[in-house]
């Protein structure tokens, strides 16, 4: 194997039912690779979340994966409405999601700090209109 | 206990995973909203819920839960079915609401666990 392994995948922003599928393949990917469980689980719930808002905030994106012996780096873009006040989306609980996101057991206000929370690194480059790109690292 | 034994506590049925009722179970986490599982479970095993669509065996999935247990007659479709079984996950579901699916379950030995 090389040192880095890349990975990549386009998610597509019409079918909630398969939001998650890309983070799926990665953490089987990880978990192939006999990474520890926890970072495994870590990288899989932060993924997971950001490929939900992806669907759910942004008309869906792209999520490339970079893996290295030291770190696991994780970077989601989209072409969505971008985010007009980050820090407030970081608060827990807040949510823009409609009641339909609600009941699909999303839009808790609860994805942007689990990303953050399950993450060593957390970055937001956002412009309203153009769209959001999100980096984050877990280390190895 | 089993997962076996879980289906016995709570009356349900088992819809996939048959050949997986023998793993173990401690602990449990229930809720409808997926991101609170997100949040707050760690290391748990089973996950009770009432919402019933494919995003409930993803988020099962990306936590390594075994077994997930329907409330109030939820009943999953085929492409969950399908979804579950590629990943080793029971399923299962009860008539049970969530409160006295819970209850039974703790008055038999299973815990929240840790949370965070
Ligand atoms: N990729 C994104 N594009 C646009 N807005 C986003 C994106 N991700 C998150 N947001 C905004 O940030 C808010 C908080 O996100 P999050 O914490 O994941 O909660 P939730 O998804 O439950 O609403 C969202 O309600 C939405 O307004
Ligand atoms: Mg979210």
């Amino acid at each position: 194997m090389s040192m880095t392994m890349k990975l990549h995948y386009d998610v597509s922003g019409d079918d909630f039912t398969r939001a998650g599928e890309a983070s799926g393949k990665v953490k089987a990917k990880l978990r192939q690779l006999g990474i520890d469980p926890t970072a495994v689980r870590r990288v899989a719930i932060a993924l997971y979340e950001g490929e939900i808002n992806l669907v759910i905030h942004a008309g869906g994106g792209e999520i490339d994966v970079e893996i290295s012996p030291e770190e696991i780096t994780m970077v989601l873009t989209d072409q969505g409405p971008g985010i007009a006040d980050v820090e407030k989306a970081m608060t827990e609980g807040f949510s823009t999601a409609s009641e339909n996101i609600r009941s699909l057991g999303f839009g808790a206000g609860m994805g942007l700090p689990n990303m953050k929370k399950y993450t060593d690194q957390m970055k937001i480059d956002t412009k309203l209109g153009e769209g959001t790109t999100i980096y984050m690292t877990v280390k190895l | 206990m089993t997962i076996s034994d879980v289906k016995n506590i709570v009356s349900a049925e088992i819809i996939c995973g048959e050949e997986h009722i023998n793993k173990e179970v401690t602990t449990a986490f229930g809720s409808d909203m997926m991101s609170d599982v997100l949040a707050f479970a760690k290391d748990q095993c089973v996950l009770i819920t009432g919402l019933c669509n494919p995003q409930v065996i993803r988020t099962a999935e990306m936590l390594d839960m075994i077994c997930v247990c329907f409330v109030r007659g939820k009943r999953p479709d085929e492409d969950m079915i399908a979804l579950a079984k590629e990943r080793g996950i029971v399923l299962m579901a009860t008539e049970e609401r969530m409160f006295a699916t819970c209850g039974k379950l703790y008055e038999k030995g299973v815990r929240g666990g840790e949370s965070k």
